[in-house]
C-alpha cells in the first residue's frame, strides 16, 4: 500500500513539472505580439564589456523604441572572458570589447565582419579608495604606502583594466611593488565590488565606474601617455544569423542618442 | 609560490581541520538522542548540497572588513578576507559534510554489543571512541578524509569569492586554470588540469590501496558482532 502511494505521488510530481515547465514555455511567446510592426521579431547577443553595464541598459531601453522588433540580450564580463567563448563558438551577433586586442585577436580568427569594425569611445583610468577611506592617497605612485595592503586589479591577461593599470604601474616602474599587494579580479566591476566594501583599500577602475558609484572616491587620475589610448571597439560576428540588425544595432550606438547617454555616463566620444 | 604548492598546503590543513571536527561531529550526532537530531544534521549537512557560492557569501558576509569577525579580528591587526586562511576556512566549510556524514554513517554500523561490551569492562568513553569506535570504524573514516581531500582540493567558487585570485599567495590549482583559460592561455590551463588529476587520482588509489591493507592484515574484527 505504501509503495502505491508513493509511487502515485511520484508520478504526480513528475507530471506538475512537465505542466509547468509547458506552461512555462508557452507564456513566452505571448509577450511577442505587443510589436504592431510588420518587421520579423530579431534577437540579438550583445557580449559587452563589463564597464558599459549600465549606459548600454539604459540605451536597451531606449533602442525598444527605435526599433520594437529587436529584443537585446545582453552578455557582460571581461573583454577576455568574451573573446573566448566568441573563439569558441558562442552564439554572439555583436561584440563590443574595452581594448582592440580581443577585437584583434577575433579578427585574425576570422570571426569577424572586418567592415563592421569601429572604435565606439574612450575612457579614463581612476585609482579609487573606498568613500570613507582615510588614507592618504593623492596619485597612483601612493598606491605602494602601506596603507594600502590589498589593491584590487583587474586580471591583466584576461581584463583590459587590469592591462591597462599594468601599463601605469610600469611607466611608474613600481609594477614589483604593487604587484605584491594585488588582488585579481575577474572583471572591472569585480574591482569596483571589492573597493566599495572595502574589502580592497585601493582599485584601478575606469572613470566611468567610479564616478556613477557613491560608495567609492577617485583618489587619482592616470594620464593618458602612461598606458596605450582606452578604446572600446565594436564589431558584428560573421556567424550572426542578423547582420543587417547587427550592424543597424552598431549604427545605433553612433547616433546622437546613444551618444548622450554615453557621454552621461562619462564615456568620451571617438 | 605555484599554484600547485599553494593548493597542496591549503588542502592539507583544511583535512586536517576536517577530520578533527568532522570526526567530533560524527560521533557526537551519533550518539545523540535528543529531539533536534534531524534538523542539527540538516544544517551540518547543507554545504554539501548548497551552492559554493552560497558559502562564499556567508563567509565573505562575516570575515568581510565589515562582517563581525572582521571586525573582531581588526582589533588584532589580522586581516583574514583575501589571504589562504580565508581559503582554508572556505574548504572547511564545503567539504566539512563529506566527512561528518561518513564518519557517521561508519559509526552507527558499528555493533553496539562491542561497544557496551568495552564499557563494561571499564573503559572511558574517551577509550571507547578512540581506541574502539574509531579503529572499528576505519575504513568509513578513511573514505571520508578522502573525500574530503579531493573536494577540498577541487574547491573553486567560495575560494574565489574570499581568498580572490592572489598569484603567489591564494591563487589554487582551480582558479589558475579559471584565469588561464579566461586569459585565452589554454596550454598553461591544460598542464594544470593534468597536474591536479594526476594528485587527485594518487591520493585516492593510495588510500583505497592502504585501506585494502589494512582490512586485509586482519584488521577491526566484530564489525558483524562475533567476539
Amino acid at each position: 500500500m505504501k509503495r502505491k502511494l508513493l509511487t502515485v505521488f511520484l508520478l504526480l510530481m513528475m507530471a506538475l513539472s512537465m505542466f509547468s515547465m509547458a506552461a512555462c514555455s508557452q507564456s513566452e511567446p505571448a509577450a511577442e505580439p505587443a510589436a504592431e510592426e510588420t518587421a520579423e521579431p530579431v534577437a540579438l547577443t550583445v557580449s559587452a564589456a563589463a564597464s558599459l553595464t549600465d549606459a548600454l541598459t539604459e540605451i536597451q531601453t531606449m533602442y525598444k523604441e527605435a526599433a520594437p522588433e529587436v529584443t537585446i540580450t545582453y552578455n557582460f564580463g571581461s573583454s577576455g572572458a568574451l573573446q573566448q567563448q566568441i573563439s569558441e563558438g558562442a552564439e554572439v551577433d555583436v561584440f563590443i570589447a574595452a581594448a582592440a586586442k580581443q577585437i584583434n585577436t577575433l579578427k585574425d580568427e576570422g570571426r569577424l565582419v572586418d567592415e563592421s569594425i569601429v572604435d565606439l569611445l574612450g575612457n579614463r583610468l581612476v585609482l579609487v579608495v573606498p568613500a570613507d577611506s582615510t588614507a592618504a592617497v593623492s596619485k597612483f605612485e601612493d598606491a605602494a604606502s602601506a596603507d594600502i595592503a590589498h589593491l584590487a586589479l583587474g586580471e591583466p591577461t584576461s581584463v583590459p583594466a587590469g592591462k591597462y593599470a599594468e601599463e601605469v604601474f610600469t611607466s611608474l616602474n613600481m609594477l614589483d611593488t604593487i604587484k605584491a599587494k594585488a588582488v585579481y579580479a575577474k572583471d572591472v566591476k569585480e574591482v569596483l565590488t571589492w573597493v566599495e566594501s572595502g574589502n580592497a583599500d585601493a582599485g584601478v577602475v575606469y572613470l566611468t565606474d567610479a564616478i556613477n558609484s557613491d560608495k567609492v572616491k577617485v583618489a587619482a587620475e592616470a594620464t593618458e601617455e602612461s598606458h596605450s589610448p582606452i578604446v572600446y571597439p565594436a564589431a558584428v560576428i560573421n556567424t550572426t544569423a542578423s547582420p543587417d540588425a547587427a550592424q543597424a544595432f552598431i549604427d545605433y550606438l553612433g547616433s546622437d542618442d546613444a551618444k548622450a547617454v554615453f557621454e552621461k555616463y562619462g564615456f568620451t566620444i571617438l | 609560490m605555484t599554484p600547485a604548492w599553494i593548493s597542496i598546503k591549503i588542502t592539507a590543513v583544511s583535512t586536517v581541520i576536517i577530520f578533527f571536527l568532522g570526526l567530533a561531529a560524527a560521533w557526537f550526532m551519533a550518539n545523540y538522542k535528543g529531539k533536534w537530531k534531524g534538523l542539527a544534521d540538516g544544517i551540518l549537512t547543507l554545504p554539501l548540497v548548497l551552492p559554493p557560492t552560497v558559502a562564499g557569501f556567508c563567509i565573505l558576509v562575516l570575515i568581510g572588513v565589515h562582517g563581525p569577525v572582521g571586525i573582531f579580528l581588526d582589533l588584532f591587526d589580522i586581516r583574514i578576507i583575501f589571504s589562504w586562511y580565508a581559503a582554508v576556512i572556505a574548504a572547511v566549510v564545503v567539504a566539512f559534510p563529506l566527512m561528518y556524514k561518513t564518519s557517521r554513517g561508519a559509526f552507527e554500523q558499528i555493533d553496539p554489543n562491542i561497544i557496551n561490551a568495552a564499557r563494561t569492562l571499564g573503559a572511558s568513553e574517551w577509550k571507547v571512541f578512540w581506541r574502539v569506535c574509531v579503529p572499528l570504524a576505519w575504513p568509513g573514516i578513511a573514505a571520508a578524509t578522502a573525500l574530503s581531500f579531493a573536494r577540498s582540493l577541487g574547491e573553486f567558487g567560495a575560494t574565489l569569492m574570499v581568498a580572490g585570485n592572489i598569484p603567489g599567495k591564494t591563487q589554487t590549482i582551480p582558479i589558475a586554470i579559471y584565469f588561464a583559460t579566461q586569459g585565452g592561455n589554454m596550454k598553461a590551463a591544460a598542464v594544470w588540469v593534468a597536474i591536479i588529476f594526476a594528485i587527485s587520482l594518487t591520493v585516492m588509489v593510495l588510500m583505497n590501496g592502504w585501506n585494502e591493507r589494512q582490512s586485509a592484515a586482519g584488521g577491526p574484527a566484530g564489525r558483524k558482532g562475533a567476539a
